[in-house]
This record gives C-alpha cells, sequence and structure tokens, in this order.
C-alpha cells in the first residue's frame, strides 16, 4: 500500500498487542447500520500513471499565450530560488508552530514578513497573513466594525468588484450596511466618499475602503479622505498593490488606520486562483483587534532571542465565540515565499519590478490608443494597468485575439454594467516591447475585420 | 490566598471599595492568581456608564482571557492609567496599585459578597 | 540567528531585473509618490539563500521525524505531488482565463479536475455536492455556517443559534457568530454528546448542531442516529467537522449518516503539506437540500462532455474565494486520492487507526489513560501523577520528536494527544514508546530536570509573558 510501511508480520504483531483479529474490528464502535452504501473510488494508480494523467490535464489548459490579464492578480517573474528555498521539506512538511523550541524557522520567517510587509506599507504592525485580499479586506472592515461600535461600511466601487462581492456574501447575516459609493469613469470619487462619511457631528460609519491603484489601474492620493473619517470618528481602510508599492505614496503616508493586500504578485504563481496570500497592517492603536497569528520576539531562559505566537488571548482558541475571527492558521508557506521574494528583489528590484511595468503599461497605451477608436477611459494617472475604452464589445475582442495566442486584458462589463466596450491591460516586466507591438498588430487587424464586416461583435 | 474584609465582592471575582458616592473597582487576588500573569487589561473610558453586572472590559494573560463585570452602576470618573504599560501591578498588588477604576454610583448595588462570602465561594 | 535585516548591506542586491527606461518619478507627479524606499533588505542571492537554509534547520517537520501531534493529522506528504502542482499547465494559469466569453476551453483542464475533485469528495462522504472554495478547514466552517443561515432564512424559519459541544474546536464557536448565529454549549459527558442534554437545549430556535465525530477524545459518537432523529424534528441541520476523518475512510460516510454540512481538511486527511500553518484547503459538502445555497461560481459538464463555470443559482450565498479555492492544493489533493484509489483510503484509516491503538496500548503502562477501550485514530492520556504534560512535551523535543497536543480537549487533565497517523512504522511507534517511558522516568527521578526542558533544542523554552508585554512584533518595534 502507498505510504504505509507495515509489513505482513508487523501488522499481524500490532493487531494482537491491540487485541483484536483483523483490522476491520477496530471499528467496532460503528454499527452496520452506518457503514457505506458504497465507496466507488477509483481503483489506486502508480505514481507514474497519476502524474501522466495530470500532465494530459495540465497539456489542456492554454498557458502558452501572451496575457495582458491583470485585474489584481499579475504574472510576475518569481526567482528560482524561491521555489528551491521555500521548497525545503523543513518549511513545507511543518505545522503550525505550536513548539516554538523547535519552530524557529517558521516563527523567524514571520516576524520578518511581518517587518517587511510593515515597511513596505509604511504601517506599524503586520499579522502572520490571512487567505488572500479578499478575506484581509473583510477582516479589515470587522477590526473597524468593532472598535467603533457602528455598522455602516462605505466603500468605493472601484475596489476589485472581486473582493467587494465576497465582501458582500460574508457580512450577508451580519446586520452591516454596505454603502457602494460609484466611480466616474474609473476614477475614485473623493468627494462623493466622504459626503457618504457625512459631515458635521455624530458620523455612524465604521470605515472607508479604498483601493490604490484602483480597479482601473488608477493611482490617487487618499490623505484628505482619510482625514475626514477620522473627523467623523470612522477609519480609513486602504488594500494596495504590493508591486507598486514600491514607488507609490504609503498607506501610512497617506493616514491608514488599516492597509491590507493581496501579496499573490510577490512570489506566488497564478494557479488558477490560488493559494494566495491576504496581507493584513495597522496602526499599533489597533493591534489588539487584528485577527489571525501575530509573532513577536522574546527571549529564552538562557536570554537568547527567539519568537514566539503571541497577543493570543485574541484568537478562537482562547476566546472561542468571541474571538476577533475564526481564522485559526495563515497563508505561512505563501508568506514565506512573498518573504524570500522581498528578500532577492531587494528595494532596487522592486521598485524596478514596478517600474517596468509601468513602462510598458505607457508603451501598450501609447500603441494602443493610436488604433482608429481606441482611447483612454480617462486622463488619470495610472500605473502597470490601464483601462482602454474600445469602438468594440471588449468581450468579443478579447475571445478574437485570445484564439490567436494573444489575451489582450480583461473586459471590464465582466463586473461593471455598461462598460462592455472597455478593457483592462495589464503589464509586468515580463512584457516586452515585441509583445506588445504585436498586440497593437492583432487588435488592429482585429478592429479592421469587425469595421468592414460593418457591425460589432 | 488574600481576601481583605475591607472590601466587597461579586461571584465574577471582582472587589469593589464602597466610599461614600465613589467606588473603585479591581480584581481579586484568587483571580489574577489563576489568570496567571496579566499582560494587558482594556477598561472602559472615563464617562462611560455602566450597569451592574454588564461587561466593562477584559483582563488578559498569555493563554486566558477574561471578561471584567460591573460590580455597581454609576460612571467612570477614572481609570488606572498605569495598567496600560505594567499590566504586572494587577499580579502585584491586586487591591492597591493594581486598582482598574473609580465610578461615582447612581445607585446602591445589591447582591455583593462580604469577605467570607467570597472565601465561601473561592473555596467551591 | 541575524535577522535578514541585520544582515542588509546597502547597495548590495540579488535578483535585480533590468533597469526599467523610465523610472518613477518620470512617469508620475511626486504628490502620488513614496517620499523613501522601502527598507526591504539589500542582500545577494547567496545571502539569501544561506539565511533561509539556516532558518529550515532551525524547524521540526515530517520529513524529519514523526509527528504526533493530536486532531492535526500530520502524515507523509508524498514528494510527487510538489511535482504535480509545480506543472506550468496550472502554474501559469490565469483564474480570469475561465471567465472569458468563449475561452472556457482555455481551461479544461483545470476545471475537469475540479468537478472531478468534487465528485471523488461526494463519494468519499456520501454528501449530494461540493464546493472545493472554501481556503482552509475554519473558511469551510464560515461557509458551513452561511450555507445553514441561507437554507433556513429560504424556508422562512426563524432561526438564531448554533448548538456546539463544550469539546469542541474553538474555530467553531468562532464560525457560528461570524455567520449571525448565537452559540449555545452544549456539555459532553467524557467526550461523548447525551442525546437528553440535546434535547434539554434543542427548541424551534436551534438552526443546527456542530459536531466532530470521532471527538476529541478520539471517540466514536455511538449515538448519532438518535441525535439525527432529535435535531430533523425541528428543521434543525447537522454540522459535520471533518478535522478527524481520517479515521473514517471507507468506514463510514457521513452522508449516509445524516450529516447536513461537512467540511474537509484536504490538508490533513488527503496528505497536502501543511506548510508551516497553511495554505490548506477546506471543501464544504452538502446534503441535497443545501445545494442550491452552495457559492458561485459552480463547475458544470456541458452536453458534448467540456466543462465550464456555471454562476446561474439564484439562491446561492455568491462568492466566498476570489475564484475557485486553493487550486494548487486541491490539485495536490485529487493526486493523493487518484493515487490511493478506494483500497488505498480505506487502509490510510485502518492503519491511522492501528496505529493509534498500538501506540495507545504501547503507553498504557507509561501514562495515565482516561478511556480503557478501543479508540480512532488519535487517544488522548494524562501525565502521570506529579507530572506536567507541558514538561514531557517539552522533554520530547530533546528527543528529537514533535510533542503531542497538550491541554486539549480541555476536559481531560494534564492532557496529551497522540495522532500518530498511519505513516509511521512501528519501529517509529515503539521508540516514541521508550523515549517517552524514559521521559516520565527521569521526571519522577527528578521533576525539576524534566521542568526546565528542553535543553538541546535552538533555543529553549521562551518568555511568552514578556512577548505579549513588551510587544515587539517587527524590527522597528524593539
Amino acid at each position: 500500500m502507498p505510504y504505509i510501511p507495515h509489513t505482513e508480520e508487523e501488522t499481524r504483531a500490532m493487531l494482537d498487542c491491540v487485541g483484536v483479529r483483523t483490522l476491520d474490528d477496530l471499528f467496532a464502535d460503528i454499527a452496520p447500520s452506518m457503514r457505506p452504501q458504497h465507496f466507488d473510488v477509483p481503483k489506486g494508480q502508480s505514481e507514474m500513471e497519476v502524474c501522466a494523467r495530470l500532465e494530459a490535464l495540465a497539456a489542456r489548459n492554454h498557458t502558452n499565450v501572451v496575457s495582458f490579464l491583470g485585474a489584481g492578480f499579475y504574472d510576475h517573474h518569481i526567482p528560482r530560488a524561491v521555489d528551491a528555498l521555500t521548497g525545503r521539506g523543513e518549511f513545507f512538511t511543518a505545522y503550525t508552530p505550536y513548539q516554538p523550541e523547535v519552530s524557529q524557522g517558521t516563527l523567524q520567517a514571520i516576524f520578518e514578513f511581518q517587518t517587511a510587509i510593515c515597511r513596505l506599507l509604511d504601517m506599524e504592525c503586520a499579522n502572520a497573513s490571512v487567505y488572500d485580499g479578499g478575506s484581509a479586506l473583510f477582516e479589515a472592515g470587522m477590526m473597524a466594525i468593532r472598535v467603533t461600535k457602528r455598522r455602516r461600511l462605505v466603500v468605493d466601487e472601484a475596489v476589485n468588484p472581486i473582493w467587494r462581492t465576497m465582501l458582500a456574501s460574508y457580512t450577508r447575516n451580519l446586520q452591516l450596511e454596505l454603502v457602494t459609493v460609484p466611480h466616474r469613469n474609473g476614477v475614485s470619487d473623493q468627494a462623493a466618499l466622504k459626503a457618504a462619511l457625512g459631515s458635521g457631528a455624530g458620523g455612524e460609519c465604521a470605515a472607508v475602503i479604498v483601493q490604490n491603484p484602483n480597479f482601473f489601474g488608477v493611482i490617487d492620493d487618499y490623505t484628505d479622505l482619510f482625514a475626514h473619517a477620522r473627523g467623523q470618528g470612522a477609519l480609513g481602510i486602504i488594500s494596495v498593490y504590493p508591486v507598486m508599492q514600491s514607488v507609490l505614496k504609503t498607506p501610512g503616508d497617506m493616514g491608514a488606520d488599516i492597509a491590507v493586500a493581496d501579496g499573490q504578485a510577490l512570489g506566488m504563481p497564478l494557479s488558477f486562483g490560488g493559494p494566495y496570500l491576504g496581507l493584513m497592517t495597522c496602526t499599533k492603536a489597533l493591534i489588539r483587534q487584528m485577527p489571525g497569528r501575530i509573532v513577536g520576539r522574546t527571549s529564552d531562559v538562557d536570554g537568547r532571542p527567539g519568537y514566539v505566537l503571541t497577543l493570543q488571548a485574541r484568537e478562537q482558541h482562547i476566546r472561542r465565540a468571541k474571538a476577533t475571527s475564526n481564522i485559526c492558521s495563515n497563508q505561512a508557506l505563501c508568506a514565506l515565499r512573498s518573504l524570500v521574494h522581498l528578500s532577492l528583489l531587494g528595494p532596487e528590484g522592486l521598485t524596478r519590478s514596478a517600474e517596468l511595468g509601468m513602462n510598458s503599461a505607457r508603451y501598450a497605451a501609447e500603441r494602443l490608443c493610436a488604433l482608429p477608436g481606441v482611447s483612454t477611459l480617462n486622463d488619470a494617472p495610472f500605473g502597470n494597468e490601464v483601462a482602454l475604452k474600445l469602438p468594440v464589445d471588449a468581450y468579443g475582442l478579447a475571445d478574437a485575439l485570445t484564439r490567436q495566442g494573444y489575451v489582450p486584458g480583461f473586459p471590464v462589463g465582466r463586473y461593471y454594467s455598461g462598460m462592455d466596450n472597455v478593457l483592462l491591460v495589464a503589464c509586468t516586466e515580463k512584457h516586452s516591447r515585441e509583445h506588445i507591438g504585436m498586440l497593437a498588430e492583432l487588435m488592429g487587424a482585429a478592429l479592421r475585420a469587425q469595421t468592414t464586416k460593418g457591425g460589432l461583435l | 490566598m488574600n481576601i481583605p474584609a475591607t472590601v466587597s465582592y461579586t461571584d465574577t471575582h471582582e472587589w469593589v471599595r464602597l466610599d461614600g458616592n465613589d467606588a473603585v473597582i479591581g480584581i481579586t487576588d484568587y483571580a489574577q492568581h489563576s489568570l496567571g500573569d496579566i499582560t494587558y487589561v482594556e477598561l472602559p473610558a472615563v464617562g462611560d456608564t455602566l450597569t451592574q453586572g454588564a461587561e466593562m472590559g477584559t483582563v488578559e494573560s498569555v493563554k486566558a482571557a477574561s471578561d471584567l463585570f460591573s460590580p455597581v452602576s454609576g460612571t467612570v470618573t477614572a481609570i488606572n492609567e498605569k495598567l496600560a504599560d505594567h499590566p504586572e501591578l494587577v499580579n502585584q498588588a491586586p487591591y492597591e496599585d493594581g486598582w482598574m477604576l473609580r465610578v461615582a454610583l447612581s445607585g446602591r448595588p445589591s447582591g455583593l459578597l462580604d469577605a467570607a462570602g467570597y472565601e465561601k465561594l473561592c473555596q467551591e | 540567528m541575524n535577522t535578514l535585516f541585520a544582515d542588509s548591506r546597502p547597495g548590495r542586491t540579488g535578483a535585480l531585473p533590468r533597469r526599467p527606461e523610465l523610472r518613477a518619478a518620470d512617469m508620475l507627479p511626486p504628490s502620488l509618490l513614496r517620499k523613501d524606499r522601502p527598507r526591504l533588505p539589500e542582500l545577494s542571492e547567496l545571502d539569501v539563500v544561506r539565511h533561509f537554509t539556516r532558518l529550515s534547520q532551525r524547524n521540526y517537520s515530517v520529513d524529519a521525524n514523526c509527528y504526533p501531534l493530536g486532531s492535526c493529522t500530520m502524515k507523509y506528504n508524498p514528494k510527487f505531488m510538489e511535482y504535480v502542482a509545480s506543472l506550468p499547465g496550472f502554474t501559469a494559469l490565469h483564474p480570469l482565463m475561465a471567465q472569458l466569453r468563449g475561452a472556457g476551453h482555455y481551461t479544461q483542464g483545470a476545471l475537469q479536475i475540479l468537478w472531478e475533485m468534487e465528485r471523488l469528495l461526494c463519494e468519499i462522504t456520501g454528501m449530494a455536492a461540493f464546493t472545493l472554495q472554501p481556503m482552509a478547514g475554519a473558511h469551510g466552517e464560515f461557509t458551513g455556517a452561511m450555507l445553514i443561515a441561507a437554507y433556513h432564512r429560504d424556508r422562512g424559519n426563524k432561526k438564531n443559534k448554533i448548538l456546539i459541544p463544550d469539546s469542541a474546536h474553538g474555530t467553531n464557536p468562532a464560525s457560528a457568530t461570524l455567520a449571525g448565529f448565537e452559540v449555545v454549549n452544549i456539555p459532553s459527558r467524557d467526550g461523548i454528546l447525551d442525546p437528553d442534554d440535546l434535547e434539554a437545549a434543542l427548541d424551534d430556535t436551534v438552526a443546527a448542531l456542530m459536531m466532530t465525530c470521532p471527538n476529541t477524545l478520539g471517540l466514536f459518537e455511538n449515538r448519532l442516529p438518535a441525535l439525527v432523529e432529535k435535531l430533523r424534528r425541528v428543521d434543525a441541520l447537522l454540522y459535520y467537522d471533518g478535522a478527524n476523518m481520517n479515521a473514517i475512510l471507507g468506514k463510514m460516510r457521513v452522508g449516509d449518516a445524516g450529516f447536513d454540512v461537512v467540511h474537509l481538511n484536504l490538508h490533513k486527511t488527503f496528505g497536502t503539506p501543511h506548510g508551516g500553518g497553511g495554505p490548506g484547503a477546506g471543501p464544504v459538502g452538502v446534503s441535497a437540500r443545501l445545494e442550491p445555497f452552495l457559492p458561485v461560481s459552480r463547475v458544470a459538464r456541458q452536453q458534448d462532455g467540456s466543462f465550464c463555470l456555471d454562476y446561474d443559482h439564484p439562491k446561492s450565498i455568491g462568492y466566498i474565494a476570489p475564484f475557485y479555492g486553493n487550486f494548487a492544493v486541491v490539485l495536490k489533493a485529487y493526486a493523493y486520492i487518484l493515487r490511493l484509489g478506494r483500497e488505498g483510503l480505506r487502509r490510510a484509516s485502518e492503519y491511522a487507526v492501528l496505529n493509534a491503538n498500538y501506540l495507545r496500548k504501547r503507553l498504557e503502562t507509561i501514562l495515565d489513560m482516561p478511556c480503557q477501550r478501543l479508540c480512532m485514530h488519535e487517544f488522548v492520556a494524562s501525565a502521570p501523577q506529579g507530572l506536567r504534560a507541558l514538561d514531557i512535551a517539552k522533554a520530547m523535543l530533546d528527543g528529537q520528536v514533535h510533542a503531542p497536543t497538550v491541554y486539549f480537549p480541555l476536559i481531560v487533565p494534564e492532557c496529551l494527544m497522540f495522532e500518530p497517523t498511519e505513516t509511521e512504522s512501528k519501529q517509529t511507534l515503539d521508540a516514541l514508546a521508550e523515549l517517552l517511558d524514559e521521559i516520565v522516568r527521569r521526571g519522577q527521578a527528578s521533576p525539576d530536570d524534566l521542568a526546565h526542558a528542553p535543553y538541546h533544542t535552538p533555543v529553549r523554552r521562551l518568555d511568552e509573558t514578556l512577548a505579549a508585554r513588551s510587544m515587539v512584533l517587527t524590527e522597528d518595534m524593539a
């Protein structure tokens, strides 16, 4: 049997020691009436057969394309050392560090991760991570609700719609009010966000939630908005793109109370949706509202420095129904990946990574906007991702180009009604000028074909 | 176990020292001992209104968290600011330097235990 | 050991991308830029490799030795699963590829895996349908509790309470609260739920009972049918916490037994690595009456045999993950199930239970056993008179073995909870028993000696009070 080391003699000796005759006798407590009616799982296969099957299935996914898909999830180069180091069994076959004396590897790595993420986002405290950017946003909202004892969250419509949809599902049973403030042509409407927070005395909002760059790639400064929120007794929550954060004004500098992110871009492959990495940071004043695991430095009985899980009284295994969250674990291996990735790149490397994407996005905007009928959705500053208005339905165009091996971007109409002709184009250091040139040619040809056909897709 | 006769007690292990219209509140020696090394005390703010028997804060140790219940009804007039940086005062001197808050009473508390009653409770 | 930041040297670089033509300041106004560079470590690639290699050597892992941590199922994680998950056909697949119109066929391999995995888990558990989206066990619980809320809302039931035995994992009450329920604790006797205690707590406001079976003492809940019958009478649902699923593969299917919701921990039962605390995956299975409420997207098979994402489920609780769950983790578990097959899965549980019982018998004369009867895949013991569970656990670390779970469940004094799993050999279990025998003798001869263990680990006992009071959570808070 795979992975079961027992010889026949050993099995016999062990059964005798236990005092039963057969293996099935060990299950005497499960009454015959409760035994399975059937258990028709396929017969086991050899490792070679399973690998061959999975290789064949992998080959049915079209990954040999040039893709400009982003929308919050980006294809960055991952240095090979990330896999080599995080692939060490000492890391990935360990469990949650319950025995700190023999878990200093995981614990110190999380401490370093917390430090790196705080420095990147310019915030005071970080936890050991949560599942993804969406759950991080939800947990941030819940922190605000607990600390302000208010039940309304103001959310910018230009926050990633996938995470907003998660937020709506998660809060469904909690008697909370989500107020969504519409964007204007892809630009966050700060005046409307302020208005939604209210003015004068007696604020009722727990927090305002924004994203930078926002879903449409637009970069903004939310300092005034957060100051206004503070005046209303509400918290400022911001979700960021950690690679771009190497160059953009920081959440800390803007006065955010809580800053979150999806850390996928820091060394996680896209892997069809996960596992990713939820980054959570906050001001020191809010640390006891933070969910999840947190590592702290201390010393051992001989005075040597060491690391432990700390502030555990917030957590579910102690507080049960009153815990800050139900979260039990963290994405430790993903957090480790991001830490190795950040250490390899360093400040200059991460900055270059952001800037290369920005260079390419500018070149893409220039080339694509030279096509008839194509323009940027707005004139706002952008980073590595830009929203383009097309003369045709973006879904149809994406379909046509994908068939030719170029995924031109994400059709925004998938999540925003009335924006069927808007395409979101993302670039990273992986895109060359040749890729972009080819995209422009193919898109030009597709647009010409549709114009001569005399109709839109 | 230190159970001074000069204060009154609750069955949730708070003590209260009544002084005219004022009350000083903390947790008992028995409570601090059961919790172990206290790492954090969360208290209401000055000006908050308390209701007897209702939750008013939390005490945390490394491996436990315990809610605090108000032994009296009234308005908070002071909190022990030292506990923010020195929660160990609750372990070291629960009835003196480890006091938690001072309350202006809005009525007479009822059903409090005296030292003998509390001692009996702890032995059960 | 130094941190990365202490070893950083300004100007040193590791994996540096090429120099960009335009820098950020050439492209954006200063008001949108950060003032200073992020103070990330500046290291060479070799610096980084050495740092993390050394860190890894300060960790304990299944790959190094036996990890009998109760309730965590630390079985061997087969290496080929890592190969499978690293195939570029999976790692390079953007999740939004499946949401482009007409582009479903670009992701057929991935969708087929999801579709087949749902059906495999249905067959293993006897449930009607599965969602693979929950990203961890606790996330599965939360999803399950949201499904329960949606079911009752749809039926017009006014139910706001979930019953949870006092012996349950702490995530159960926390997850139920997050789904808007009031949690009512019910007592268990010797870890087993008494139908009369359930009856006493049961009324029209009860939405569900959450339970772990076998329970946290490693005992099988043998009065299940009576519990199910009582719940059905008031239209309350029964939730199965799959933490202990490794005990019953092929021996009992929770769907057949009357459970309405179950979450599985793929990182426990189905061999995916724990990763030092994650990522895991917590798929949720439901009975037929809860299927309409499952999260979207769902994976469907079309008439031509191809697979697509299906969002047309008006009663769905909505998105609970950004996409389709922790796909790479699901992928590994799928490969594990194919590898083991029905016989291998059944054998896994048989040998998990055999190993637990064998170790229990070997320890009978060394530790105190609160339950003198057959256990399932794990069992609890108490430290012998005069010794503390914590001290025994710490002394085990010196013996190069990971400690069992200690002080859980709370209902057993000085509790040590062992789960050896099926992948450990008789020799390993014998060595573990001998080590414990030696530790207990040592402790009885000199309790003080044990109270200061461990002596030979990378660090010794750490001051947790100091950590909580001083709150040094980053290099910059020191």
